[in-house]
């Protein structure tokens, strides 16, 4: 009977005050034939000391990025969250609120966010972003429903370097609403997929190769077929890449695990939304606004509701209500602390190691693909048999190796996709080239 | 004062957390990059120092109210005790810091976990397989609702409406414009529930499903629950359930036997995982065996006396988010559901009954619901029409519940209620709580006539008086800039 208040003394008093001998009485409308008449089948209710034992002993059966380096990517970095952010949005005002409908008692909140709003339009080079979505893959998906509404056009063109759980949440989320999709492999393919049916075209930067390349031919392509330009992005990159805003994209949206989110096995983190000044009313889910009060006093509201499904309903623009404010508050904070100086510096010591990790395994005999290609921090070498087999190899070794693109792709089959975060060092890195050439030379 | 932003902390070249310099030093980024991909705009972040946002963050906490803070009888949102050993696993490097694609045998025990909170939650809700990947309640009724429409149009069938009662939430008809449906409206009948007549007129072979929250968002359960399966499942329709109340029959009555096909669970509401200021959630969705191909992939499988991830679902409705779920929220509810077990679950609905029940009536004949008196489930919705008659509206008594250190009730929702207030206690609160916040009702309500002006200005103490939402809404201001625009000059920048 863990977190219940109640002596049995006040058990009493409550029924005596309602009139009825036991709580069954409350309960009698519930008709007889659905009642559960046996006890819930789950395992007996453990204290708190024997809880944190058992949970202690469950998370032990992993190993961690912190056990061991690691070389993943796709979205998600093993980046380094510094200490005060978990600190800050931990706080029980933040963590224990709920949405912020009465702006007297969430200012705190509704502040937040609304610099959470300013720093993402900053980043992204657009006019306005949204509180959150639930993760990146789920922000492409609504940017793709954003785009059929405002078009009024039934097709979605996107890239294959977009994460594949993205294009699939767009699959999911388009053809629910009667729409279709189609994949282009590169930039030139583009045009031949484009006509007077496309209402967006979705582009990764960078894709999932690394590639950085594309984005700008893609979004006057999709503008010349009069079609939305939705780039998907990764926002630390973006404090050294031209932001898809300032070249005319029209959505910018993100996974935002990289802004001081734990991996946390993918989730909770949190997507980013970002528009141009006249999609602002075609935003999904919750918008925070400056105002005043009665006495002249800035502040923060809930605002443009009227998107929104508690007023809305079925013509809503999203059915979003719950969101990742939590997440997102961690990524103010992270943003707040890094400062633009800083986050340069996360991408750029990324993309350092990067290169060098490249121009390493290259020198052993892994080919880059697309050969030539500009990149960051991630990019994809061709491997000479299995990537699997290879990175059961390293993990003998006690590295936890690139991922097999193979898996989620045909067209990527042999591809080891190989991420370099600002936490990896030249020695690891080099210790993975030698496990690497190891195998090789089996 | 105004509320503070941290851009207005900012001094050109402070810092905050410095990073070490690469091993062969910092390199420009042209470097790697031709020259239109450089990037030139500002970053627009603020340059502070770590104690100016300690500070700046900690004086913004200190502006929010949450459960932690008091009493938050928000109807329909479930704003139970947030246990901190919850907090404490969520934040287990074991769990916080897997990377998503780790190979499968670095991840065993988180997989058991998740695995493990499967069997539990299909238990409770009577279903046969579930999926924990939905990241809030309207995320997972999107995934059930499209469920049903692939289950339909396997079985040959596809439908093109769906039902929703009038007194449903808002993610409801959302949902179903969302998955491609038509949504038709069901009206309620004087007891609060379904309108049976209604519905079966508007039930036909173009029903695919009728969602309904029970009790529903009137704190009322619906009497004709087994009726109203059997006229949808006679109809070629599905039943949805809308977990968003579960909490008032965990261990009492379970959706799957009172004839529901598809559920979602709001662990964010029943299983007391934190709201964190509007989100993150989770909400699990359960079927049905007959839907279960349709889940969403990855599902958990085992194999080689461990567990995986099976991607090959060739009839699944695809993916409706990246990766497996939001996990750090599913530790927190595996954490409550080992707390508390099959006993403790089912004292947690009678207390949240109780306690509702017990508010309702310690508000006396001043605030009365406004469907015929019956007992009620775990919330309740008074109507202020009589308050309204004597100068005050629902949203001046939630104003003024501020002023007596409350957050207030839901306001003008369910839309069926006229000032509807919704109030809903949850299980940990003590009966102390509940008497006096039945005392400042019962206070406010006599402010009414004895000092009006009290309800009209509030609230008192707190940051901000009420705001302006139609000029935000009118010229709406959505980043900060850094000139005021002409004629708005700013005040006292405030805490710095």
């Amino acid at each position: 009977m863990a977190y219940l208040p109640y002596t049995e003394e006040d058990r009493q008093t409550m029924l005596a005050l309602l009139g009825i001998p036991s709580v069954d009485a409350l309960f009698e409308d519930i008709p007889q034939a659905a009642r559960l008449d046996r006890p819930l089948n789950l395992p007996p209710a453990l204290a708190e000391m024997e809880l944190q034992s058992h949970l202690a002993a469950l998370a032990g059966k992993n190993r961690s990025t912190v056990d061991m380096p690691s070389f993943l990517g796709a979205g998600y970095y093993d980046r380094y969250v510094p200490a005060a952010v978990g600190a800050l949005a931990s706080r029980g005002e933040f963590a224990t609120a709920y949405t912020p409908y009465q702006p007297e008692l969430s200012q705190g909140t509704l502040a937040a966010i609304f610099e959470f709003q300013t720093m993402i339009a900053g980043l992204t080079g657009t006019a306005a972003a949204q509180a959150s979505m639930y993760d990146g893959a789920s922000a492409v998906g609504e940017a793709a429903l954003l785009a059929l509404a405002h078009t009024r056009r039934p097709r979605v063109v996107v890239a294959r370097g977009v994460h594949p759980d993205s294009r699939a949440v767009a699959k999911t989320y388009v053809t629910a609403r009667g729409g279709k999709l189609t994949v282009v492999d590169e930039l030139a393919d583009l045009e031949q997929a484009l006509g007077e049916d496309v209402a967006a075209v979705i582009w990764q930067y960078p894709d999932m190769l690394g590639g950085v390349n594309g984005m700008i031919g893609a979004v006057e392509r999709a503008h010349h077929a009069g079609a939305l330009a939705v780039v998907a992005a990764d926002p630390v990159a973006l404090a050294l890449l031209t932001p898809p805003g300032a070249v005319g994209a029209d959505v910018v949206v993100g996974e935002g695990q990289p802004l001081g989110n734990r991996l946390g096995y993918g989730g909770p983190t949190l997507g980013f939304f970002a528009v141009t000044t006249p999609l602002i009313r075609k935003l999904p889910g919750r918008l925070v606004g400056e105002t005043v009060d009665g006495q002249g006093r800035r502040g923060f509201v809930l605002t443009l509701q009227a998107r929104e499904q508690h007023i809305r309903r079925e013509k809503a623009t999203s059915n979003i209500c719950s969101n990742h404010s939590l997440n997102a508050l961690q990524a103010t904070i992270y943003l707040a602390l890094l400062g633009p100086r800083g986050l340069q510096q996360v991408a750029s010591r990324s993309a350092a190691t990067a290169h060098y990790l490249a121009e390493r395994l290259e020198a052993v005999g892994l080919v880059r693909v697309p050969a030539g290609v500009p990149f960051l921090y991630e990019f994809a070498v061709r491997v000479p048999g299995s990537v699997a087999d290879l990175n059961r190899h390293l993990l003998q070794a006690g590295i936890i190796g690139g991922f097999e693109l193979g898996r989620w792709e045909p067209a990527w089959d042999g591809l080891w996709q190989l991420a370099v975060s600002e936490r990896r060092t030249r020695a690891e890195c080099d210790r993975l080239v030698e496990e690497v050439r190891q195998w090789m030379s089996r | 004062m105004d509320v503070p932003l941290i851009f207005e902390r900012s001094r050109a070249g402070r810092r905050g957390v410095v990073l070490p310099p690469p091993e062969n030093g910092w390199v420009n980024p042209e470097a790697w990059l031709p020259p239109e991909l450089v990037r030139t705009a500002p970053l627009g972040l603020p340059e502070v120092s770590e104690q100016d946002v300690v500070r700046h963050y900690t004086q913004l906490s200190t502006l929010n109210y949450g459960v932690d803070t008091g009493f938050y009888p928000l109807g329909s949102c479930t704003m139970k005790y947030n246990p901190k050993v919850n907090d404490w696993a969520a934040g287990l490097a074991g769990f916080a810091d897997l990377h998503p694609l780790q190979p499968e045998e670095t991840v065993q025990g988180v997989l058991t976990l998740l695995a493990e909170l499967e069997g539990g939650l299909a238990e409770i809700a009577g279903m046969d397989a579930v999926t924990l990947q939905p990241a809030a309640g309207a995320h997972g009724e999107l995934t059930g609702i499209l469920m049903i429409k692939a289950y339909l149009a396997a079985r040959g069938d596809p439908r093109t409406t769906v039902l929703v009662p009038d007194s449903a939430h808002g993610t409801n008809p959302a949902t179903a414009t969302m998955a491609g449906f038509q949504v038709r409206e069901v009206p309620s009948n004087a007891r609060g529930g379904v309108d049976v007549g209604a519905l079966r007129h508007a039930l036909g072979p173009d029903t695919a499903a009728l969602m309904l929250t029970n009790p529903n968002t009137l704190g009322l359960f619906e009497e004709d629950i087994l009726e109203i399966a059997d006229l949808v499942h006679a109809a070629g329709g599905l039943l949805y359930y809308d977990g968003a109340n579960a909490n008032a029959i965990l261990g009492r009555v379970r959706p799957g036997d009172m004839g529901f096909d598809v559920v979602h669970l709001n662990l964010h509401k029943t299983f007391s995982t934190p709201h964190g200021g509007g989100g993150p959630g989770s909400g699990p969705v359960g079927v049905k065996a007959p839907l279960a191909p349709f889940l969403p992939g990855p599902r958990l499988v085992k194999q080689n006396g461990g567990w995986g991830w099976n991607y090959r679902l060739p009839q699944s409705i695809g993916k409706v988010r990246s990766y497996y779920g939001n996990v750090g929220v599913l530790v927190r509810a595996y954490a409550y559901l080992r707390a508390q077990g099959a006993a403790g679950l089912r004292e947690v609905a009678d207390m949240a009954v109780l306690n509702a029940n017990y508010l309702l009536a310690r508000l006396g004949p001043q605030y009365q619901t406004a469907i015929a008196r019956r007992p009620v489930k775990h919330e309740f919705v008074i109507s202020a029409v009589p308050q309204k008659h004597r100068g005050a509206r629902a949203l001046d008594i939630a104003k003024r519940l501020i002023d007596y250190g409350y957050y207030p009730p839901t306001v003008y929702f369910p839309l069926v209620v006229e000032e509807a207030m919704m109030v809903e206690p949850t299980e940990t609160e003590s009966k102390e709580t509940l008497d006096r916040f039945a005392d400042a009702m019962l206070a406010i309500d006599r402010e009414i006539d004895a000092s009006p002006e009290l309800l009209a200005e509030a609230p008192h103490g707190t940051v901000v008086s009420r705001m302006d939402e139609a000029r935000a809404a009118r010229q709406p201001r959505l980043v900060w800039e850094t000139s005021p625009r002409p004629g708005e000059a700013r005040g006292n920048q405030g805490g710095h």
